[in-house]
């Protein structure tokens, strides 16, 4: 009707306050502490820009970074998963048991994958089947999953995969990029279209920023909770897949403690602990920042309870200085 | 530009470096750990300091993950395989999460060891047991023999009936009595590594052997609650309890008298030995193939047996001059 030319209309997920817009985004921000961190360490160490060193190093977070790619859609969503560590035990299990049974390496992957699916789909019947928060739900198949597989291993491992099998976590796609860093690649883009470029991605703003108002406006909240529920199931089966390979054997302690580092991920990431914002790219270079800074300290042979104390350190940073910067300026409390 | 300039120039320079400490010869030897801030492994430290300060060119990297998780001890590995040390010495969170990353240690030409805790043979071109079964067996026998010049009856405290280890020393003891003339086990009862049971069971044995004068318990739980029960009963002095203990859950009765005298490995001796052994096959002065001799220091040599395991030496007898200095470390 008019000849102006119309521009689309963009509503922002949160409304950026004068730090965030100061520093340009996020993701600038991480991508000068991740520069940072990879000055210090060629500083440091003789031994950080070999590259088949960086390429060992990539195997310090590449698993969980692909299960911080499903979770990073669950937290914007509103949600979270805790038990992702379990379902890794759980599947890595359920794999080491086809292997009694003879299977042989894609039965064993179709095993792996289909655990972590049967998985998701429990913690996301429990959360959307029946409204429960996903919290409670997640600690309790925290314990439930891992108490499966102690009962089925007890202090016995697994071992003897095929040597085909070995290549999912020791292969290498080409030169020094391992088989899991080319995968991780690949989710990470995967992940990337569907939360910035389908309307399946702004479902999940839309829930995480008001799930009252998404339900009002017709979104089917309930199903889009269970996909994801059911996407981290798979992520957390393909990275029992390749630790299991990477391990060579199955014990039920496997990837203890994995669920908290994958959350610093996600959160350190830039993603909103309360929901409704956050990107991939922001979670992938986070991903690269503590694989790196843990092996950085490792080349100088800093103990690792420093390392925790850093990542510690920060995560608040991360998470308090908005907070405090909005403060200083007088605006009040967000 | 002008960053990534510097970290060339660093990188230039510290290669450099790393040119001229390869010039000095030092043989860079990890001591890795199950996990750091445990007693245990901290007085292996000392041994291995101990080592290297006696070999002169030897620099030991103490190291280990905060949890005792194999995942971490990986990234521990991977980060060792990166500095080019020379050889790697681990005591294992899991004897086969850990053989890749060391096969990949050993296929970049770094020694690998095992100690203390094992790794499968696939991932370690050695491994030091702490002893043998037929040393700990003659020790427990010897323990309990010294302090009854003219023998007499003996009785053995065990953890399960089914366990393997215990089985296999008590065997030993038995072969060893000709040794020992007067000596006579006259029972074996069955505590299952529980303090309650074990302490009825040594109770039983006071009551229906009134000749005993010494219970072997070669297991930790089953020694604290035999001295006890032998306290208890008022037999300090009649009875002497002897076996394998922890310093620091026995140093009570040795001071009491329940117990003269009991064994266990000497972590300090561990971690030197480790290291001797490390730096033996990463400077070529010994191979590790079955039969082998490797000299390892004051400790003398350990030989490896078909699957190319080694046992240091007798277990190491702590008594009222030594326990509580130990009773410190574990």
């Amino acid at each position: 009707m008019s000849s102006a030319k119309r521009t689309p209309m963009v509503i922002p997920d949160r409304l950026e306050s004068r730090f965030a817009a100061g520093l340009k985004s996020w993701e600038m921000l991480l991508i000068a502490v991740a520069l940072a961190v990879f000055a210090v360490n060629a500083l440091a160490s003789p031994h950080f820009l070999n590259p088949w060193n960086l390429s060992d190093a990539t195997f310090n977070f590449t698993e969980k970074a692909m299960i911080a790619m499903a979770m990073a859609l669950l937290i914007i969503a509103g949600e979270i998963d805790l038990s992702v560590a379990a379902i890794i035990a759980l599947a890595s299990t359920a794999m080491g048991l086809a292997l009694q049974f003879g299977a042989d390496t894609p039965v064993l992957v179709l095993t792996g994958l289909a655990t972590g699916l049967l998985c998701g789909a429990f913690n996301g019947l429990l959360v959307s089947g029946f409204a429960l928060p996903s919290i409670v739900v997640t600690i309790g198949t925290m314990s439930l999953f891992r108490g499966i597989a102690y009962i089925i291993l007890g202090d016995q491992a697994f071992t003897g995969y095929p040597s085909e099998f070995a290549y999912f976590g020791q292969g290498y796609a080409w030169w020094v990029f391992s088989f899991e860093l080319a995968l991780f690649a690949a989710i990470a883009l995967a992940f990337g279209i569907l939360l910035h470029a389908t309307s399946f991605g702004r479902l999940v703003y839309a829930i995480g920023n008001n799930p009252t108002g998404a339900l009002f406006s017709g979104i089917r909240v309930a199903r889009v909770k269970f996909i994801l529920f059911l996407l981290t199931g798979l992520m957390s089966g393909i990275a029992a897949i390749c630790l299991t390979s990477r391990l060579g054997s199955t014990r039920p302690s496997i990837a203890l403690g994995w669920e908290l580092e994958v959350v610093t991920m996600v959160v350190l990431g830039g993603v909103s602990i309360l929901g409704g914002s956050g990107s991939i790219l922001g979670v992938v270079i986070a991903a690269f920042i503590m694989g790196m800074v843990t092996f950085g300290f490792g080349l100088v042979n800093v103990p690792g309870i420093v390392m925790s104390i850093f990542i510690g350190l920060l995560l608040i940073a991360v998470i308090a200085a908005p907070i405090l910067w909005r403060r200083l300026r007088g605006e009040g409390f967000a | 530009m002008s960053l990534i300039k510097k970290i060339m120039v660093a990188a230039a320079l510290s290669s450099a470096l790393s040119v001229n400490s390869a010039h000095a010869e030092t043989v860079k030897i990890a001591l890795v750990v199950k996990a750091l801030g445990i007693g245990f492994f901290e007085a292996a430290n000392k041994g291995a300091q101990e080592a290297a300060k006696e070999l002169g060119n030897v620099e030991v990297i103490y190291t280990g993950p905060t949890a005792t998780t194999a995942e971490a001890q990986i990234e521990t590995i991977n980060a060792l395989i990166a500095q080019n040390v020379n050889a790697i010495a681990v005591s294992a969170n899991d004897k086969d999460a850990l053989v890749p990353a060391l096969k990949k240690a050993m296929s970049r030409g770094i020694t690998v060891i095992s100690w203390d805790s094992g790794v499968a043979p696939a991932g370690r071109q050695a491994h030091l047991n702490p002893s043998s079964n037929a040393l700990i067996g003659n020790m427990c026998v010897k323990m309990a023999a010294d302090n009854l010049p003219g023998g007499g009856d003996v009785a053995i405290l065990s953890a399960s009936a089914t366990a393997t280890n215990q089985n296999t020393w008590i065997a030993e003891m038995k072969k060893v009595l000709p040794n020992y003339p007067g000596i006579k086990i006259v029972a074996t009862v069955y505590g299952d590594d529980l303090a309650d049971k074990s302490y009825r069971e040594t109770q039983g044995l006071i009551q229906s052997q009134p000749g005993l004068k010494a219970i072997i318990a070669p297991t930790s739980v089953g020694i604290v609650a035999a001295a006890q029960a032998v306290k208890d009963a008022g037999k300090i002095g009649t009875i002497n309890v002897t076996g394998l203990g922890l310093p620091s859950e026995m140093a009570a009765h040795v001071k009491s008298g329940a117990s003269k005298s009991f064994a266990i490995w000497n972590p300090i001796d561990l971690g030197y030995s480790a290291t001797m052994i490390a730096y033996n096959l990463a400077a070529k002065k010994a191979e590790a193939k079955p039969g082998a001799e490797i000299p390892i220091g004051r400790m003398g040599k350990v030989k490896l047996d078909e699957n190319n395991e080694g046992a240091m030496a007798d277990p190491f007898v702590y008594d009222a001059s030594n326990v509580e200095q130990f009773a410190k470390i574990f």
